[in-house]
């Protein structure tokens, strides 16, 4: 069970602030998960043929600049790395699965968070304040943004547990909710070759969705093989490359709130964490309605 | 009337319900007002005295929630479960509600400007809820006495296993649930939701726009050729 | 003729799958096309605290003398948020059973019984009364989600709130009280017309999940000006997660319902078929209290199939700070009795086996609302036999705890116990007697 929060910032102007008009949401929703948060920041892409790749380290003072290095050496290719504590950006032209088995190989110590050519994902267990301090939240700087605070229920409290989760490119998902047929779920797409690195249900949902578009279906058609396929309860708020996308399943027991302003739109689990949005009183406010599916592009 | 200022943007939420829970003696004819609520959850909640409370902006969860003799308004939004339990008094939500206003409402009025989420009236038992707007699925559900006035339309499943509560909707009813079915407007439903319309605002709204739901009555026993119903 | 030799006839032999409980059952659905709706706990066999065995003090540990040296049974619930906690004198509680389920004069009993002996009791759905807020002198308002007669003069009036998730006889249900039971009484409080079916909803109509319980409670201790303890009730399916979320959501006490625990009305199948014996649920409620750091700091009360000291001494050895009696408190204020037998041949069983308390016929006059039949209980009387059994149990335990050396029934843990079968073993994380083997447990 989970708090989650998303911001499209419409006005370019306001794209500098994106990290700190976003910080006080994520910190608003601390009540409703205090065991970990996450967020997923979309940014300019990178150029045409290059990659980024988010990476975590399990210790703070982990050598990122020895990693760099030894990438360099072994696949004969400058990366570029930029570092916040146990988290590092890794921009290369590399294909992503040389990138994946090197690290693998060499640093099966690193999780890989995210590939994309927008997305940064950021994530780790503790208190959503403490955690959005960790990794300079204020200053991040993006089109759109995607936040999670949770609070596991049947599953560990790890920083891989923690959300967003990512499948593919430039895409994530936070949930609020909870699934009563993940580990069905799970063990089908296990059998349709689809690897997974939790037992978390929100991870069966991610990787549900991202195999049907893989399969061909567009964000839409996917979700409304999710109604059929994903049983409990869940609020899903998705990320792509340019758009915001959220549905709640046909009961919506899980809550949302949207704010729509010219600048902006946020979305929010409560109105608490959206109070502080500039001009919000001449937002658009609404609650999202049941099985309807709300897309918002930059 | 002697009127009181709250922040809650400088003062405790506990300290504002702790006033508010004042004896009758020093709260009757008071209005206080409620400045900052910014979704806060739980405000004026559990009041028990002839006060007019103004929360002025967005409330959280449970507004209002048991609410017995006051009066409250929520200038902007309320969360889930507004006047939920009520007993008596007035509440009346400005803007829009969110799931579960006035659930297991036993008394009192709720008045919704805007539209209410799902579920609205749940388990209803007694109270009288005008929404302005239109109210989601599920509304009502297993209601067991009051009166539900919808000037909108009403979502899925309206009424589901209903008891003796009537349901009021002007609009469009997308479906009814198990037990719910048209009634005849009989004088004494016409008088009820010509009096609801009056104290809600809607004066001017005819009643004859209205349809009247209620319990089919055929789940009140258990019967087996029922079973899908359940 | 004679000389043929007669043929051995084979006995007959039912099926140990349809055996004649089953077949009846089959039949009695063939013929009324409902299921089977009745009241009490899991009556199949189950591993239980009997499978468990005490270790008592030889030369290596010493034990207390008996009714000389002191043996606290004394308790505190509550004591985490709430400005006025529970003093409870014995550590086994009154489950909460509600007034339509049981008579008027069945609570009063209850609340007579308890009250005589420093413990508590606790409401059920349909509300308070006032002959049990009369008599406990310590009442346990429950906050269900049917709200059936929930009243906030009446929260107000609590000594402690419990908000109910599920109980142990059917965890994920509602439940079902037949109209026969629906007096114009009940039905006024439970604002119902009278004579129908009342269904109660199996989930809270305004929140969901651990997120939402949290501001539940908080709607709950504001209400209450902080005062009162916030228990959190929970049938036993998946204590470890059950018990970590119910303390994240900020509750002062959890209440852990085994599958023995009693129902007034429940489907047999739901019974017999979901939830877990209340063996198996006690250690990874602990576990999970321990993980957070909170045992003993957020309470456990642990119910379902708590019949003697020795079960209480049990359970609280596992970890529980207290127990709740229901089915028990009831056979003492005189429910099932067999000078009673005739009565029940006539309703179709025998006395001990009828659980029909929905039908409210009760000729014990308890779980009944016919005013003739209500008569029959004298509140006073059985009051004082529940109070007697609660004295009893009480003494039974301090047995226990002294021959271990305890000089209170708190300090009493799992290293005192011993298993008699590998299923209570593991259930329980004690060694099989004799042993050093915890089934499961990795040993180093």
């Amino acid at each position: 069970m989970c708090g989650i929060v998303g911001l499209l910032v419409k006005n370019p102007s306001m794209r500098a602030n994106i990290g700190e008009l976003m910080m006080p949401m994520l910190i608003g929703m601390t009540e409703r998960g205090p065991d970990s948060a996450g967020m997923a920041v979309f940014t300019a892409p990178v150029a045409g043929n290059e990659l980024k790749y988010s990476l975590y380290a399990p210790t703070m003072d982990f050598n990122w600049q020895g990693l760099a290095h030894d990438f360099d050496a072994h696949l004969g290719s400058k990366v570029s790395l930029s570092t916040k504590g146990n988290h590092a950006i890794l921009i290369s032209h590399l294909e992503t699965p040389t990138i994946k088995t090197w690290i693998k190989e060499h640093y099966p110590q690193i999780h890989m968070l995210s590939v994309g050519q927008s997305i940064d994902v950021y994530k780790d267990t503790g208190l959503p304040a403490d955690v959005a301090a960790r990794y300079d939240l204020p200053h991040v700087s993006g089109t759109h943004l995607v936040g999670h605070t949770r609070m596991a229920t049947e599953s560990a409290i790890t920083p891989a547990h923690a959300h967003p989760f990512t499948a593919g490119r430039d895409w994530c998902l936070v949930h609020n909710g909870s699934l009563s047929n993940a580990n069905s779920l799970r063990r089908k797409l296990q059998h349709e070759g689809i690897d997974f690195e939790t037992d978390n249900d929100t991870e069966a949902a991610c990787r549900f969705l991202e195999w049907r578009m893989r399969e061909g279906d567009d964000l839409k058609t996917a979700l409304e093989h999710g109604f059929d396929e994903l049983d409990g309860f869940y609020t899903l708020l998705m990320g792509t490359k340019d758009q915001l996308a959220l549905i709640r399943d046909p009961f919506a027991c899980k809550p949302a709130v949207v704010a729509e302003h010219d600048d902006y739109v946020a979305i929010a689990s409560e109105f608490r964490s959206l109070a502080h949005l500039p001009d919000v009183k001449n937002a658009h406010v609404f609650e999202p309605s049941p099985k309807e599916m709300y897309v918002w592009k930059v | 009337m002697e009127s009181l200022k709250f922040d809650l943007a400088a003062t405790p939420l506990r300290e504002v319900n702790q006033y508010l829970h004042s004896p009758a003696s020093e709260l009757n004819g008071k209005h206080v007002v409620i400045d900052n609520p910014n979704g806060a959850h739980n405000i004026a909640v559990g009041l028990k005295s002839d006060v007019k409370v103004t929360i002025d902006g967005h409330a959280g969860y449970y507004a209002a929630g048991m609410n017995q003799l006051a009066s409250v308004v929520v200038t902007g939004s309320a969360g889930t479960g507004v006047a939920e339990n009520m007993m008596s008094g007035v509440v009346h939500v400005k803007g829009f509600a969110s799931n579960a206003a006035g659930a297991t409402a036993q008394g009192g009025l709720l008045i919704i400007d805007g539209d209410a989420g799902l579920r609205c009236g749940i388990s209803l038992k007694g109270a009288d809820i005008v929404v302005g707007g239109s109210v989601g699925s599920f509304s009502a559900f297993m209601a067991q006495a009051g009166n539900l006035v919808v000037l909108g339309d009403a979502g899925e499943a309206l009424g589901d296993s209903l008891y003796e509560a009537r349901l009021f909707v002007r609009g469009e009813v997308k479906s009814l649930g198990a037990d719910c079915e048209e009634k005849p407007m009989d004088d004494e439903a016409r008088q009820i939701l010509v009096d609801l319309l009056a104290k809600s605002g809607h004066a001017d709204v005819s009643p004859d726009s209205f349809k009247l739901f209620g319990s089919a009555r055929t789940l009140y026993n258990f019967h087996v050729d029922n079973a899908g119903a359940y | 003729m004679s000389d043929t030799p007669k043929t051995p006839q084979t006995q007959p032999r039912f099926s140990a799958t349809f055996d004649p409980y089953t077949l009846s059952e089959i039949r009695r659905a063939a013929a009324t096309g409902i299921y089977d709706i009745r009241g009490a706990g899991a009556k199949r066999k189950l591993p239980h605290f009997d499978d468990l065995l005490f270790l008592g003090a030889s030369v290596s540990r010493y034990p207390l003398e008996g009714y000389r040296e002191k043996c606290g049974t004394d308790v505190v619930l509550g004591t985490r948020f709430a400005k006025k906690p529970i003093h409870l004198k014995t550590p086994v509680t009154i489950a909460g059973m509600s007034f339509g389920a049981l008579s008027g004069p069945a609570k009063e009993a209850l609340g007579r019984g308890a009250s005589a002996v420093g413990t508590s009791t606790t409401t059920g759905d349909g509300g308070m009364t006032p002959e049990e807020r009369g008599q406990s002198s310590i009442l346990v308002y429950q906050y269900l989600p049917s709200r059936y007669g929930m009243n906030p003069d009446d929260l107000r009036k609590a000594d402690a709130i419990e908000v109910v998730i599920g109980q142990g006889a059917k965890p994920g249900g509602g439940g079902m009280l037949l109209g026969q039971k629906i007096s114009d009484r009940v039905a006024k409080m439970r604002c119902l017309p009278k004579g129908v079916d009342q269904r109660s909803a199996c989930r809270h109509p305004d929140w969901t999940g651990p997120d939402d319980l949290e501001i539940k409670i908080a709607e709950l201790r504001e209400i209450t000006d902080w005062e009162k303890p916030i228990y959190v009730k929970v049938g036993a399916t998946r204590p470890y997660f059950d018990v970590t979320l119910a303390v994240k959501a900020g509750a002062d006490v959890v209440v852990l319902d085994g599958m023995q625990g009693g129902t007034a009305a429940t489907q047999e199948v739901f019974i017999e078929h979901v939830g877990i014996p209340t063996l198996a649920a006690i250690r990874p409620a602990v576990q999970a209290l321990q993980d957070m750091g909170m045992h003993r700091k957020v309470q456990l009360i642990v119910s379902g199939g708590i019949r003697n000291g020795a079960d209480v001494a049990k359970a609280l050895a596992l970890g529980a700070d207290a127990v709740a009696i229901g089915t028990a408190a009831l056979v003492a204020l005189g429910d099932n009795d067999p000078r009673l037998e005739s009565e029940y041949q006539a309703l179709g069983t025998t006395a001990g086996a009828y659980d029909d308390w929905h039908e409210g016929k009760d000729p014990a006059g308890i779980t009944t609302q016919d005013p003739e039949l209500m008569k029959r209980l004298d509140p006073v009387k059985a009051g004082r036999r529940l109070a007697n059994y609660l004295a009893v149990m009480t003494m039974e335990a301090q047995v226990i705890a002294r021959a271990c050396g305890k000089s209170h029934l708190h300090n009493l843990e799992p290293e005192d116990l011993v298993a008699l079968t590998v299923e209570s073993a593991a259930m329980a994380k004690v060694p099989l007697a004799g042993t050093s083997w915890i089934p499961g447990q990795v040993q180093y």
